[in-house]
């Protein structure tokens, strides 16, 4: 460096010299340089990474898009709106499924986003600091907990205690009420659409709370004190300060939750029950998702139709994903053209 | 940096390389298939080696993953609870001979009844499947079992989630015994299943049974014997009542007749001891072998395993084939030839 200094000048004159020089001249290394080649093929590479995932997306929907085929062509539309899964007549409508992952994922983000707003809320506003890391990442542990685990545990010791000390007695409770009584009503027995969206929120909550504790943690200290500064109290700066200038991670981080939801499979099998028939909209009532259903009939799953029907479940849960992933897209947008343009 | 970076590309490729060179072995029989016998051809198969030094590589994916596989010829014997009917195998090109018996049991949760007391017949555990006996102190099941404290509450009605050749078993005796049944559901791997919880696998039916007060489920017996689950007994086609058990599972293979097909249902067998819900698991093999060197390795595992394993089955809970039937399979490995039309031996 000192030798680029240029003698007489001024240091902050000499700084901005220096480093114009060492744009056209690079400091002497060591090390020896990189060709220009290295440079290429690296790019290359990143580009050909960048490619590949693209091309394995077209891939594996191809794929998929012909190996459901059979059903895709016998069925049509129609098959989002039967609610009939008999193997052994051969006929199959996928509506049990879809409606078993749709309402699980709903439940489990009902319960998910508050708690873990509030979590990431005491974490980043709240908590006293030495409780602070302690408490994060026990949260961040719950994340490593595997799926199987939430599953036996589901089945074993949270099914039991939800049948006796939740559905008795809201069962008790709603008995004669309309409209919610059927929503109360089937067995009591701890497992079915309730308990699978349970443990799902129980799966998805470290998520969304890591990724809202993090994006709540970037809010330029400044905004929050100047709100403070005007008297604003912790809620009105967490709502009107905090909350608007995160919100796309807060809704990026929802998001992801709910892509793990829908997406969970062995949990959720333990629990839902299995049951392909959908004749009640009770909470309590066993039912299927897709991602259960392909986990638990894939195996000895016979060449054909069922197989190919399997497949076009498939097909639906990446076009449910993909839906979701546009809607927040949208609505991003629809946040971002409220407020005016942002540079 | 950059060059440092190279050269870890080229390590790891150097290793990569080698490893895939390393993964091909002389002496390995593999198999694929059925969950059901894995234990004990797992167990046979680490005798084996122990005997012979020869591994067999079992990879238990279920009957349908393992019928796939042996048509792909990726393994060398496929295993299925199912068996496939003589045409089905011959436009295969491939043979099939069962291994081990075992039973499909009813187990049921219901405070105040001990295993063994539950009389069912096929009518009546049809009946519950199927949701039209849906209370525990119904007449049919009160007529049955008159002594019994059948508690006035509904049974939580619980089977397989997976398909598996358990429910196979299990359905296709409910379709030969209750008409309705027959019409309305159907014998498969997995079937339409008009009431109920899924639980998944044998263990998973095993642990809904039992955290399930009022429950009736249905597993394989070595579950049941494991597990020291409540089991029902049932009526078979002579009439009597008998307990699922060793004796009743062989009576029901004593009943078939194996010298023409292997191509046996066990259940709701003939014999007056027989256990109606029985079945065999089968082993799928080509029947003409590009590899005949482990088509004769595969066949002398198993005549190993037939000669000297039943004891290991019995540790198990398996019951082995009777001796008889034994004679007839190693004679229908006659079949298996080499690709110039010799039988290849297992000797």
């Amino acid at each position: 460096m000192s030798s680029t200094l240029t003698r007489g000048a001024s240091p902050s004159n000499s700084h901005a010299i220096s480093s114009a020089r060492a744009m056209t001249k690079l400091p002497p290394s060591k090390r020896p340089r990189t060709g220009p080649m290295v440079d290429r093929i690296f790019g290359w590479a990143a580009k050909g990474a960048a490619l590949l995932t693209l091309g394995l997306l077209v891939a594996i929907l191809t794929s998929l898009t012909i190996s459901a085929w059979p059903a895709i062509s016998k069925y049509g539309l129609s098959f989002l709106t039967n609610s009939t899964w008999d193997p052994v007549q051969e006929e199959f409508g996928g509506l049990v499924m879809i409606y078993g992952t749709v309402f699980t994922s709903l439940i489990a983000l009902l319960i998910a986003v508050p708690v873990s707003f509030g979590i990431a809320l005491f974490l980043t506003e709240l908590s006293p600091a030495w409780l602070r890391r302690p408490l994060g990442t026990a949260v961040e542990l719950l994340a490593a907990v595997p799926s199987i685990v939430y599953g036996m545990w589901g089945l074993l010791v949270f099914g039991p205690v939800l049948a006796t000390y939740v559905q008795q007695p809201l069962q008790a409770l709603f008995a004669d009420v309309p409209y919610l009584g059927t929503f109360v009503s089937g067995p009591p027995v701890g497992i079915g659409i309730l308990s699978a969206g349970i443990i799902l929120a129980i799966m998805i909550i470290p998520f969304i709370s890591a990724v809202m504790r993090d994006v709540f943690e970037v809010t330029p200290p400044l905004l929050k004190e100047s709100a403070y500064g005007l008297g604003a109290t912790t809620w009105e700066v967490v709502s009107k300060v905090v909350l608007p200038y995160t919100k796309t991670g807060v809704i990026g981080g929802i998001m992801l939750g709910l892509g793990r939801a829908i997406g969970e499979t062995m949990a959720v099998t333990f629990v839902i029950g299995n049951f392909n028939q959908l004749d009640s909209v009770s909470l309590f009532q066993a039912a299927n998702s897709i991602t259960s259903a392909l986990a638990n009939e894939f195996a000895e799953a016979g060449e054909g139709l069922h197989q190919a029907s399997l497949m076009y479940l498939g097909l639906v849960l990446f076009f449910i994903t993909f839906v979701i992933l546009s809607l927040s897209k949208v609505l991003l947008l629809r946040l971002r053209k409220g407020e005016g343009e942002k540079t | 940096m950059n060059f440092s970076f190279d050269r870890a590309v080229l390590a790891v490729l150097a290793t990569t390389s080698l490893s895939f060179a390393g993964a091909v072995s002389a002496q390995e029989i593999t198999g694929a298939g059925a969950t059901f016998p894995a234990p004990i051809y797992a167990k046979w198969a680490s005798d084996y080696y122990k005997a012979t030094g020869v591994k067999v590589n079992y990879q238990s994916i279920g009957s349908g993953g393992g019928i796939k596989q042996i048509d792909s010829k990726t393994v060398d014997f496929g295993a299925s609870d199912m068996p496939l009917t003589d045409e089905v195998l011959k436009t295969k090109g491939q043979m099939q001979f069962p291994t081990v018996l075992g039973g499909v049991v009813p187990v049921i949760n219901v405070k105040g009844i001990e295993p063994g007391q539950l009389k069912l017949t096929g009518q009546l555990l049809g009946d519950i499947f199927l949701g039209k006996v849906s209370r525990w102190n119904d007449p049919a099941i009160k007529a049955l079992n008159p002594s019994l404290p059948l508690p006035d509450a509904a049974i939580a009605q619980v089977r397989r989630a997976d398909g598996s050749g358990t429910t196979f078993i299990f359905t296709n005796y409910l379709s030969k015994v209750n008409a309705e049944w027959k019409s309305k559901v159907g014998e498969g791997t997995a079937v339409n299943w008009p009431a109920g919880a899924g639980g998944k696998g044998n263990e998973g039916v095993a642990a809904f049974v039992g955290r399930l007060p009022n429950s009736m489920g249905y597993v394989e017996y070595s579950y049941v014997k494991q597990n020291k689950l409540n089991y029902a007994v049932m009526q078979n086609s002579a009439g009597n009542f008998v307990k699922p058990e060793d004796d009743s599972f062989k009576a029901a293979a004593a009943g078939a007749d194996w010298s023409k097909t292997f191509y046996q249902i066990l259940t709701n067998q003939p014999g007056k001891d027989a256990w109606p819900i029985s079945g065999a698991t089968f082993i799928l093999m080509h029947t003409k072998q590009d590899k005949p060197a482990s088509a004769t390795e595969a066949l002398k595992f198993f005549g190993w395993a037939y000669k000297n394993g039943d004891q290991a089955a019995a540790a198990l809970d398996y019951v082995p084939m009777p001796d008889s039937v034994v004679a007839a399979i190693e004679k229908s490995w006659g079949e298996i030839k080499d690709p110039a039309g010799k039988a290849v031996s297992f000797k």
